[in-house]
């Protein structure tokens, strides 16, 4: 048994299709269809919420506490409450996830899964393409490239100018 | 703090105590037996727990856990092709895939659609000959995936495993950590945090009791895992220009990460695990670990906690570059914590630095607040399986295949057996033999020089221990680089042995020797003298001559003074240039003296 491939209905928006793929997507998963549990995509009974749509409600608001450690962590700038709605907007759509029943179903992490993890031989076989390799940097130093020195931390919340300043 | 700071420097004097009065009606808390689960007990490298309450003294108990990487000697990295090498131009060891570019993948897809249009129809058929349609499918994805996981990486990490006594684990899996820095051009290291190769361990090291090294306690610490992962490139951090040099040649190389338990209470605890750690996979040869160079990297993890607490905030030590290092800024880390808790203060948990020249450790200002790694699987890698005798696949081609069993049979002897190895065969002591193996090339050249020699090798290791070692260390210099040679060594020994000079005249020699021009004993002992006289007339003679010439000290040895012997012997050696045998000396005295 597997997770649900939900690819298909993430891009499109649409409603469940009678197959879960079509067949030049992803040849392997439909031989590996067969035994079919009752919760799987190929069960046209079960219906998800399109995008848009009978999204279903968020828990709880996202705090200004996550949405600093975001801001902290992936240096990203909600901006404006229109970003922060964006946020909600997107964690609602993904928590329609949870609507899929996944009782013992262990989680996928890839899905090479059942491959083995091929082995190669200690020989040296790349690298000297300095040239090549700085051909990308804007800023270089005797073939060194150059960072900004160390991590600069974002000064703490107090500190920022940023929209969620106000909406503690 | 400096009545502390000597004590640190005596070693792990057991549990630590700050000389400060409490207040009335507080006795101090007594220590007990505590479960070792809860690491109260207070660690002594004297043996024994030191009762407190006496005077106010409130004992700590410090807590050490390290966090150790060792750069895998291989020839190539860990997912990529390019080489390894320690001292290279810069960024001319980087493949595409090291420097992150975007559309790399740890693994290399050569021509997939080429392949999947050539399958169908009747050339594909050829190709793939008359096979179920799920093993087409497997050949196919064979094709596509062409992994480029080292396998001489794996195997590191397997014999590491199997010397640490850890469990290997057949299936192991890669994740992602995500931090951002200059030198991680990807923002993640690919590492194995969930399911390690190897887990459950245990290295056992011995710590000398007292400074005479004259006994030996045998410890032992726990290995939570092993596991495989990338290493970063190199900073140059510019405070002139505000910019950092990157340097990606060390990007990717292979690591084993060795994580320990909190077991250790100490900086020299720490050193010695450490040090018997790095004989272990020099002898392995999975890692040089060579610590100057960066091949092994070591992290200490230090906290106090009052016996029967909980354990205290931890910090992180980071940039010790020597052993000597980390037994330093291990100790000062828990004096610190002491002095700032004594103080009211209290614990960050933070990263420090260690600053070796100042012998302490500051906070690091690029690592403030927690990180928050976001592990994640590797979506890119599937699990590495690894296989044992029963496992083993039939059908598989046995490059893909590694053999755990195969792997074990094929351990060298590791540290801990060479050394009763040596106890046994040549009747020294533990202790001599641990001197032996801690000196890269001792232990071969005192089996070297025995071979060589009639010397016991009892005697033998005095020679190396004492004059060897100790005039090597006065020159900075490796076995190795020794001027004199175990064979010239054997040379000056047997002489000795055959009793053709003395003692110190052999000692004369063996200084001589050290300025390695060339010369041989023999040659060294003719020209300046220094053989025992052969002659037992002459001998005779000089003593004859000494008795006649020392009328007063005669007549007190013959009314039973003997220590008076001891002057006529000296005189003798005088005469004789110190070419003569004591002990025939006094024989012939006494001979002479009762006729």
């Amino acid at each position: 048994m597997r997770a649900v491939l939900l690819g298909p209905w993430l891009r499109a928006g649409t409603g469940p299709r009678p197959h879960p793929a079509t067949p030049h997507r992803a040849p392997h998963r439909a031989l590996r269809a067969a035994p079919t549990a009752p919760n799987t995509a190929c069960d046209s009974q079960q219906r998800l919420p399109a995008a848009g749509r009978d999204l279903p409600a968020l828990k709880q608001k996202v705090s200004v506490e996550v949405l600093d450690h975001l801001e902290q962590l992936a240096l990203v700038d909600f901006r404006d409450s229109e970003g922060v709605e964006r946020l909600q907007k997107a964690i609602q759509f993904a928590d329609q996830l949870h609507e899929v029943n996944t009782d013992g179903v262990e989680p996928m992490d890839s899905v090479l899964e059942d491959r083995c993890l091929y082995l190669r031989e200690d020989d040296v076989t790349e690298g000297n393409c300095t040239k090549e390799l700085l051909e990308n940097a804007r800023e270089k130093v005797e073939e060194y490239f150059v960072a900004p020195p160390g991590n600069i931390p974002l000064p703490k919340l107090e500190e920022r100018e940023t929209f969620l300043q106000g909406s503690k | 703090m400096a009545a502390a700071v000597a004590m640190a420097a005596r070693g792990c004097g057991g549990v630590w105590r700050r000389a400060r009065q409490r207040g009335a009606g507080q006795p101090g808390p007594r220590l007990g037996p505590f479960p070792r689960g809860q690491r109260a007990v207070a660690c002594n490298a004297r043996g024994g727990a030191v009762p407190a309450g006496k005077s106010g003294l409130v004992p700590w108990v410090p807590v050490v856990g390290l966090e150790i990487h060792a750069q895998i000697s291989s020839n190539s990295k860990l997912f990529s092709g390019s080489q390894v090498q320690f001292a290279a131009p810069p960024n001319s060891l980087v493949s595409f895939f090291d420097a992150s570019l975007p559309g790399t993948l740890p693994m290399k897809s050569c021509a997939f659609f080429y392949i999947m249009c050539s399958f169908n129809g009747p050339a594909g058929n050829r190709l793939l000959g008359s096979c179920t349609v799920q093993n087409k499918m497997d050949k196919v994805l064979f094709l596509f995936q062409n992994a480029v996981l080292n396998r001489r990486c794996v195997e590191a990490a397997v014999m590491t495993g199997l010397a640490l006594n850890c469990s290997i684990n057949k299936k192991s899996l890669f994740d992602r950590k995500h931090y951002f820095y200059a030198d991680l051009p990807a923002g993640y290291q690919i590492t194995q945090q969930r399911v390690p190769i190897a887990v459950n361990g245990s290295l056992s090291y011995s710590l000398c009791i007292d400074n005479k090294m004259s006994q030996m306690v045998t410890k032992t610490v726990r290995i939570k895992q092993i596991q495989l992962e990338q290493d970063s490139g190199k900073s140059l951090h510019d405070d002139t220009r505000s910019q950092t040099l990157v340097d990606l040649n060390r990007a990717g190389v292979g690591l084993m990460e060795v994580v320990m338990e909190p077991d250790m209470c100490c900086g020299e605890e720490a050193a010695a695990a450490v040090r018997e750690l790095q004989l272990i996979l020099q002898t392995l040869g999975s890692s040089q670990a060579v610590m100057a160079e960066g091949q092994l990297r070591v992290d200490a993890n230090v906290s106090v906690h009052h016996p029967g607490e909980p354990y205290g905030v931890r910090t992180e030590v980071k940039n010790i570059n020597s052993i000597r290092f980390l037994a330093k800024a291990i100790d000062y880390e828990i004096q610190r914590q002491i002095e700032e808790l004594e103080n009211g203060g209290t614990i960050l948990n933070e990263t420090r630095a260690f600053d070796s020249k100042l012998g302490c450790t500051v906070p690091m200002r690029d690592k403030e607040g927690k990180q928050d790694y976001r592990f994640m699987p590797e979506p890119n890698l599937p699990p590495l399986i690894l296989y044992d005798a029963k496992s083993l696949p039939a059908n598989m081609n046995h490059q893909q295949v590694i053999n755990i069993d195969w792997i074990h049979e094929r351990l060298p002897d590791l540290p801990s057996v060479k050394r009763k190895k040596l106890v046994e065969q040549y009747g020294i002591l533990p202790e001599h033999s641990f001197t032996l193996l801690n000196e890269d090339g001792l232990a071969e050249f005192f089996e070297s020089v025995v071979k060589q020699t009639q010397m016991k090798p009892k005697k033998v290791i005095g020679w190396i221990l004492k004059d060897l070692l100790s005039y090597l260390k006065q020159h900075s210099l490796t076995v190795k680089e020794s001027p004199v040679s175990s064979f010239l060594l054997a040379d000056l020994l047997n002489l000795l042995e055959k009793k053709e000079i003395s003692s110190p005249a052999a000692k004369q020699v063996f200084m001589e020797l050290w300025k390695g021009e060339g010369k041989t004993p023999l040659e060294i002992v003719k020209e300046q003298k220094l053989g025992l006289l052969q002659d037992q007339k002459e001998l005779e003679q000089i003593c004859q001559a000494v008795i006649d010439g020392q009328e007063n000290e005669v007549m007190a040895i013959k009314a039973g003074n003997q220590k008076v012997l001891n002057k006529l012997i000296g005189l003798v050696q005088k005469k004789t240039e110190g070419r003569s045998n004591p002990v025939l000396v006094k024989q012939l005295l006494e001979k002479k003296l009762s006729e």
